[in-house]
């Protein structure tokens, strides 16, 4: 029973290793390797390019949350495109015609916004 | 799973009209705005067949397609057709509107298309996931419709509104349904149902609890009484085109979803969710009627006015037998066919920088423009429910049935608020032919077919108004067949 | 085409032409205009004329619903249409004389700016009343009935901007809603006696409730019938203008005068009569409800007759001839004649609306002068006018071989047959009527086309804007020649008097003995023996007027001319010194002020009327009403619209915290009535307020 649960802490184990183990790697390479040398640039958290404390309310480009949402909708897609390529021998022609329907719908999404210019920057 | 037990040809309409939809949106990419009549006259023709799918494909019994997920009964036929035949009232009368205010684009015509698709969906849809799909199809699509003045602050204000409410009505609305599948075990409008009445198998207080969510739901698509905040800020900022859409065919969605959810899912809590509706109705009647009376501008009197004709439909759903669902489907028809009438000379009256919305505009119409003072009084004396016209007839019906379930007192009330409103109708009424025309006669926009149309789809009240039984026939009919009461 | 189209297709031409005209006149002009209502009503009256003729070559009678409008409770809302050989006749008449009223407003409208407006109303009352008679059920005998009324007070108010106008549209108005108020009530007991509102279902069952009696008041019963028939008779008499009712059929004569000869003279008038002949199965059962009938058809037929004396007005003139003809077919149908009324309904119609066209001919001619005291002589100028008109009043005052004459002296027969206790006070009314009748129609004819012209005497305009302020009245100055009417005028005239003179010669005897009306007319014979003894002596028309030569009424109505002729051409000093006679002994007074029933209307009854409402308007009005109602549904809606302008205030946080807010009030009732937090009596008592049948 409780056996059933050992790919959950397998997984556990994993996502801390994989947090924990750069961090450890980054202070013990460096500390052995490097020469320390911190200033306040250095030290400051980083933010995708952002300063980390300021007024939250800070105006930025509205073209960023469109590539944003373009982005996380072709990104979806093709979070569906791998379960479905797992299972595609079980599914057969079926859904292959499926999932082609359904990237033939996303396709005309992408004409659309390609043509509109929602992908060039300037 | 195979092609065949699919059933995909009974949703061939919402096919060909998603894949048309889909051409429209890539082949206006290559029409310049000059040539965009083009993309008028390819929507319509869409229209056209998709209407003529519709009717062919009627079936008195019901069809499943997509693992009982939709299903094609007559009662969601007719409203599809309805439907439709409201899509592309909004199409014909918006176009000079459009064209004078900068927003007649391809999007106008693909978003009203898609919302169009998620109508649809919604009235065909027997399960809570379709019904939800179709739902969020046709929001987003007004959404952005709203929005579709971009640089208008009123109609981003609008949207804004209409958005954020709408999202919470939507997430009241999917944690309903996710009661309801708590509940019974079950995202099937019929197997829900099954559980729930027969079998009694169903939780019923978890149902309860989904149900009051679930109203809540509807209560804000078919801006009742206190969910109704949204409609007159909408009505008023969204372009007029975009107005007389909201208006008039989701109406119809919303009372095919209203059947599916509450007299078909939820059959067995008829008396809980009769005397919510009660409550609706009630507050709806009053408040949309005494409001009404107030405004000055004439979009947010229609919102008002919506309201309370929203009342109305409540008040024959929640009767809860086949003859109240007809009046109820009658209503829904005839009132969208009215509003779309009253918004269209609403559009005919208005030209570049004058939105002809603020009632003092209409004063001595009957002497500036007769024939169409004749048509708006044609509408105002339907929505007045003055007898011989539709609006009169559907109102009777509706009354009757209400009477006949003994609920006299409702019946008594409502009549008394349809009194009350008949003195801002006939106001318009007043202002049209005994008020002198503030400054010099304003021409007409639109072209000699939108004002055929406009003429005939006014005439239709006075028409159907004489001539009712047909319709009330046929809607009867539906409900009779698609029902398993 | 099968028999239905056309019986459709007879009222809805004149309806489509009315629309044409009244919706688009202002883009089609005229022309078309008066072509697309002329072409209506003709088709009309071909279709009719088929109709008739279909009948009489043996075809089936129609009874049938076309559409149901609505249902409540189980009674039926229907169109329908019931076409026998009465209903037939009927739609031949109304279309014939409608058809002629439209050519001849051609010329008599010519300068008129509501033009096509007038032919709209005047083909929109042809429908109405086609409706009307063609009616198988009284709610539509009721709509129709309305519905021409309606269209008589527009065209009574034609001309709004004259004062009289308007004043008389009012009294129109008002003396039928007394009519209608009794008309409606007796549908009512209809509805409430028989269960049905269709003709066929209540005929058979009316020998059933036959003795069936009613309590009014406490310890007075009445029969169902006689109530319930004269009820409906009172209908009859506000909308054929009997006496008491009468009072708005002269004033009607401010209208055009085609309407006159329309409405006021041939059809709308009549439908009292044709309404009571319909319902002849009802009022056989009842001599109470027939000696009414006769009665107030004799008061009409006489003292209405005698007003007609000392108008000076052409309209009026013939306007209370009419009130009296009106009266002569009302005695008819209290004596169980109800052929013979609707025979001369039928020839009436004819020749006076000929008179009537003959009067607005004379009215053009003489520039919009109505004054009889200013003609005079127009034979010599209006040659057609002056023929046509001689031939009317001839038709009217019972001429031998005249149509006329055939009808009214089959009513003063029917009467002398009668057994009813009113009889004889009505045989007496109707023989005196014959010389009056003679004597005010002569009167008026050799004033207007013999004798001097007296237009070019000085000193009558004036007094012609003082009687009516209205610029339509020019008059003839003292050097102008009256002209002859224009063909559009005269042709109608010629066209109307070939059937006032010949039609009852034609008609009498299939109509009144060779079994016309038979299945549709039921007469009791057994107790009305009038039809019958009559049938009995009658050997054809031509033995009818040798006959003739022997009774009175015929020296009656020679005696009548004869003192028109010596008062008015012989010796004109006679009548004023009978005038002078009268005045001194008051009848003058008494006829001027036409028996002082306007009087009594108007600072009477209107009066009491008014002061009844000044106490109720202070108390019931300024009281209750309006500080209650009024003024409390006002601060209702005020008080409501600031509350929810309160609440919609544009912010979303406010409409998303109502939606909860409601959401969570949702949730606490009806949750809270499933797990029983308010207990069960208060969940009872909601429910049971909510559904009583639960």
């Amino acid at each position: 029973m409780l056996q059933n649960y050992f790919p959950i802490l397998l997984f556990l184990v994993v996502g801390i290793l994989v947090g924990v183990l750069p961090m450890l790697l980054g202070w013990g390479v460096g500390k052995v390797l490097g020469t320390n040398r911190p200033d306040a640039a250095k030290l400051s958290p980083y933010e995708c390019g952002f300063e980390a404390f300021e007024d939250a309310r800070m105006q930025f480009d509205v073209r960023y949350y469109l590539v944003a949402i373009l982005f996380i909708l072709f990104d979806l897609e093709v979070a569906f495109l791998v379960p479905w390529a797992v299972v595609l021998d079980d599914i057969g022609m079926f859904g292959f015609v499926s999932m082609m329907i359904f990237l033939a719908v996303l396709v005309v999404g992408f004409v659309y916004e390609w043509m509109k210019g929602a992908l060039e920057w300037e | 799973m195979t092609w065949t037990s699919l059933n995909a040809w009974v949703a061939a309409p919402e096919i060909f009209l998603f894949c048309a939809t889909c051409a429209i949106l890539l082949l206006d990419l290559f029409v310049s705005d000059a040539k965009r009549g083009f993309t008028h006259w390819l929507s319509l023709a869409v229209l056209v067949v998709t209407g003529a799918l519709l009717v062919r494909g009627y079936h008195a019994a019901p069809q499943y397609a997509f693992s009982h997920m939709f299903v094609a009964d007559p009662l969601a036929t007719l409203a599809k057709v309805g439907m439709v035949v409201g899509v592309a009232l909004v199409l014909i009368y918006g176009r000079s509107y459009a064209a004078d205010r900068g927003i007649f684009k391809g999007e106008l015509y693909s978003l009203a298309l898609f919302s169009l698709l998620g109508m649809m969906v919604m009235a065909s849809a027997i399960n809570l996931l379709t019904l939800y799909v179709g739902l969020e199809l046709l929001s987003l699509s007004l959404y952005a419709l709203v929005a579709l003045r971009r640089d208008s602050v009123e109609s981003t204000e609008a949207a804004m509104k209409y958005f954020v409410l709408g999202a919470l009505a939507s997430g009241m609305l999917l944690y309903g349904m996710s009661m309801l599948y708590g509940a019974t075990a079950s995202l099937n409008v019929l197997e829900i149902s099954q559980r729930l009445m027969v079998e009694q198998s169903g939780n019923p207080l978890l149902a309860t609890f989904g149900l009051v969510f679930v109203v809540t739901g509807i209560a804000f698509k078919l801006g009742a009484v206190p969910f109704h905040m949204w409609v007159p800020d909408v009505y008023q900022g969204a372009p007029t085109p975009i107005t007389q859409l909201i208006g008039s065919a989701p109406k119809l969605a919303a009372f095919a979803f209203t059947i599916r959810l509450l007299a078909q899912a939820m059959e067995g809590f008829t008396p809980e969710w009769r005397s919510m509706l009660v409550v609706l109705a009630v507050l709806s009647l009053a408040i949309g009627n005494l409001t009404a009376i107030a405004q000055t501008n004439i979009k947010r009197m229609f919102a008002y006015s919506t309201i309370s004709h929203m009342g109305f439909l409540l008040l024959g759903i929640l009767v809860g037998n086949v003859v109240g669902y007809s009046a109820a489907f009658f209503y829904a028809v005839t009132y969208m066919l009215t509003a779309a009438a009253g918004f269209g000379v609403v559009m005919l009256l208005a030209r570049q920088g004058f939105e002809a919305d603020r009632l003092d505009d209409y004063k001595g119409l009957a002497r500036t423009h007769p024939w169409f003072a004749g048509m708006l009084l044609l509408v105002m004396f339907s929505m007045a429910g003055v007898p011989v016209f539709v609006g009169f007839f559907a109102k009777l019906a509706v009354l009757k049935a209400v009477v006949d379930l003994g609920m006299v007192w409702l019946a008594v009330f409502a009549v008394a608020m349809s009194l009350i409103g008949a003195f801002y109708y006939l106001r318009v009424v007043k202002l049209m032919y005994f008020d002198e025309p503030e400054g010099a006669a304003a021409p007409l926009s639109g072209c000699m077919f939108t004002r055929v149309v406009l003429s005939l789809n006014c005439l239709a009240l006075l028409g159907i108004g004489l001539f009712p039984n047909d319709l009330l026939l046929l809607l009867t009919n539906a409900v009779e067949f698609s029902l398993p009461i | 085409m099968d028999m239905k189209t056309i019986y459709l297709l007879i009222p809805l031409a004149p309806l489509f032409g009315a629309i044409i005209a009244g919706l688009f006149g202002w883009a089609i002009g005229r022309r078309a205009a008066h072509c697309v209502t002329i072409g209506g009503v003709a088709v009309s009256f071909a279709l009719s004329a088929y109709v008739l003729n279909h009948l009489l070559s043996g075809g089936e009678a129609f009874n049938g619903t076309v559409y149901t409008w609505l249902t409540i409770n189980g009674v039926d809302f229907n169109v329908g249409f019931l076409v026998d050989k009465l209903t037939a006749m009927m739609m031949c008449v109304v279309t014939f004389v409608s058809l002629m009223v439209h050519i001849y407003t051609i010329g008599y409208m010519q300068e008129d700016p509501g033009y096509q407006r007038f032919f709209s109303y005047i083909s929109l009352f042809t429908f109405s009343m086609l409706m009307l008679v063609m009616a198988n059920n009284f709610v539509q005998l009721f709509f129709g009935w309305e519905a021409v009324g309606l269209v008589s007070y527009l065209l009574i108010g034609f001309w709004f901007k004259r004062p009289t106008a308007t004043f008389a549209n009012l009294k129109a108005f008002l003396v039928n809603r007394v009519g209608d108020f009794g008309f409606l009530l007796g549908i009512g007991l209809v509805l409430a006696y028989f269960g049905s509102l269709d003709y066929a279902t209540v005929f058979a069952k009316a020998p059933e409730l036959k003795d069936t009696t009613i309590t009014l008041m406490t310890g007075h019963t009445w029969s169902l019938m006689a109530v319930t028939c004269i009820l409906l008779f009172v209908g009859a008499m506000g909308k054929s203008a009997q006496f008491p009712l009468h009072v708005w059929l002269p004033d009607s004569m401010e209208g055009p005068t085609p309407i006159s000869a329309l409405i006021h003279a041939a059809t709308m008038v009549t439908a009292g009569i044709f309404m009571v002949a319909r319902m002849s199965p009802m009022f056989e059962l009842s001599d109470t409800a027939l000696n009414f009938v006769l009665v107030i058809g004799a008061i009409t037929a006489l003292f209405m007759g005698f007003l007609g004396i000392i108008q000076n007005d052409i309209k009026r003139v013939v306007a209370y001839s009419t009130l009296s003809q009106l009266g002569y077919m009302t005695v008819a149908l209290g004596v169980s004649a109800y052929s013979v009324a609707a025979f001369h309904l039928m020839t009436h119609a004819f020749f006076k609306a000929l008179l009537f066209l003959g009067a607005g001919s004379v009215i053009i001619g003489m520039h919009h002068d109505q004054d009889i005291r200013n003609m005079g002589g127009l034979r010599k100028y209006m040659p057609i006018t002056w023929i046509t008109s001689l031939l009317g009043s001839l038709a009217l005052i019972g001429t031998p071989f005249f149509a006329g004459f055939y009808s009214k002296d089959s009513i003063i027969e029917a009467v002398e047959f009668s057994t009813l206790p009113g009889a004889g006070f009505a045989h007496f009314a109707v023989l005196a009527g014959v010389f009056v009748t003679a004597f005010y129609s002569f009167r008026m004819y050799f004033l207007v086309f013999h004798g001097k012209e007296r237009w070019m005497e000085k000193g009558h305009h004036d007094h012609h804007h003082d009687d009516h302020g209205d610029d339509h009245h020019h008059g003839l100055g003292p050097n102008d020649k009256p002209h002859e009417s224009p063909w559009v005028v005269t042709l109608p005239l010629i066209l109307l008097a070939i059937p006032s003179v010949v039609i009852g010669y034609l008609a009498i005897e299939p109509m009144l003995y060779g079994g016309f009306f038979d299945g549709v007319i039921s007469v009791n014979h057994e107790s009305h023996r009038a039809m019958e003894m009559m049938k009995e002596e009658f050997h054809g028309p031509l033995a009818m007027v040798t006959h003739a030569f022997s009774t009175l009424p015929l020296y009656l109505a020679i005696a009548g001319v004869a003192a028109a002729y010596v008062f008015y051409l012989v010796k004109p000093s006679i009548p004023a010194a009978i005038d002078r006679f009268f005045s001194a002994i008051g009848v003058r007074k008494v006829l001027e002020e036409k028996y002082y029933m306007d009087h009594l209307y108007i600072n009477g009854f209107a009066a009491a009327g008014r002061a009844v409402g000044t106490v109720l308007w202070k108390v019931g009005d300024a009281l209750l009403i309006d500080g209650l109602i009024v003024n409390g549904a006002a601060k209702l809606v005020g008080f409501v619209s600031s509350a929810v302008r309160r609440v919609q205030t544009g912010y979303i946080y406010h409409y998303a915290f109502a939606m909860i807010i409601g959401a969570l009030g949702f949730i606490t009732v009806w949750l809270g009535a499933r797990l029983g937090w308010f207990g069960p009596e208060v969940f009872q008592w909601v429910v049971g307020l909510l559904y009583p049948q639960a």
